[in-house]
């Protein structure tokens, strides 16, 4: 292996949420890079087109099973596709997720249930149905996007923070089980990301995050997809059970 | 070969059962080497000799060699 051999000519992954933002942007670097993909998420129309997108860019295949994260037999639904069609599975990147933010003691339990059934279940629904497909190969790597609010909390952020402290939780439990059959779990901690997730932030929000933010720029979605593309790939065979920020020094 | 002996193929690859094992003894959590780690191990052989994939209910409801028998006759 040479030192910056980022290939993934021959692997397959599943991207939730792939038809946008992070997840696209995730999705887009795999592709590059040679990876078969398979999109997951909610909104079939828009996977089909990410899907057409990607394929014609990078000419692998991109195929898209339409469903919601926090159901188990969307992940099931997942791996099965993996199965028929490529009989492989080696990178899963954990990326759907739901923020609403809200006050302590205005949460209504529909927000507390859809942001808890999509953030953590949809982790750990999917990191269940992946590691068995990728314990058939040998080994695995499993890329849980969790957030600096899993991380350092958040006021007004009691259920979107406890969401993700879940997640790097999970990453950690998930990858002391998984080490010994080789598929590793690590996990990816966006500070402020230029996506569709901020654009109801209103403007004093907006530009006192950004002024927190040592590097001095909000950051793009391929500033995740970079750090993604280097732990699916071989050159972080030895990195498991960690959660990197990438955040440019943002304070919260 | 028969799908018994298939599988029984599969248990002694896995979990190193012997030959002369009677089969209707072979139970989790009480034969040698079948504990919960084993299991996945278990799952992922006959997932491999049957070319499919077990539904989690299915992983969770393979107690026993006759079980697994019962179990796989639905992926062949």
């Amino acid at each position: 292996m040479s030192h910056a051999d980022l290939s993934l000519e021959g692997k397959v992954a599943i991207v939730t949420g792939g038809a946008r933002g992070i997840g696209y942007a995730i999705a887009s670097a795999m592709a590059a890079n040679n990876a078969n993909v398979v999109l997951v998420g909610r909104n079939k129309e828009s996977l089909e087109q990410a899907a057409t997108t990607l394929s014609k860019d990078t000419g692998v295949q991109v195929l898209t099973v339409d469903g919601d994260v926090g159901d188990s037999a969307t992940a099931k639904a997942a791996v099965k596709t993996c199965f028929s069609t490529f009989k492989r599975l080696d990178i899963t990147v954990n990326n759907a997720g739901v923020l609403e933010d809200g006050l302590i003691g205005m949460i209504a339990d529909d927000v507390i249930d859809r942001t808890l059934a999509t953030n953590t279940r949809g982790v750990i629904n999917f990191t269940q149905a992946s590691a068995r497909l990728m314990e058939r190969n040998g080994a695995g790597s499993i890329i849980n996007i969790t957030s600096i609010i899993g991380r350092f909390g958040n006021a007004g952020q009691l259920v979107y923070g406890a969401s993700k402290a879940a997640v790097i939780g999970a990453t950690k439990s998930a990858a002391k089980e998984l080490a010994p059959k080789r598929i590793r779990v690590n996990g990816i901690a966006p500070g402020y990301i230029n996506t569709d997730m901020i654009k109801h932030i209103d403007e004093d929000t907006d530009r006192e995050r950004r002024a927190s933010i040592g590097m001095g720029r909000i950051g793009e979605p391929e500033d995740i997809a970079n750090l993604a593309l280097f732990l699916a790939s071989d050159m972080s065979s030895y990195i498991t059970g960690q959660t990197i920020g990438v955040d440019g020094c943002m304070l919260v | 070969m028969e799908i018994a002996d298939k599988i029984f193929e599969v248990f002694r690859e896995t979990l190193q059962v012997s030959d002369d094992e009677p089969r209707d003894s072979i139970v989790y959590q009480e034969t040698k080497n079948w504990d919960s780690i084993a299991h996945m191990t278990l799952v992922a052989g006959l997932e491999e000799a049957f070319d499919c994939m077990l539904d989690t209910d299915d992983i969770l409801d393979m107690s026993s060699f006759n079980k697994a028998v019962e179990i796989m006759g639905k992926y062949q």
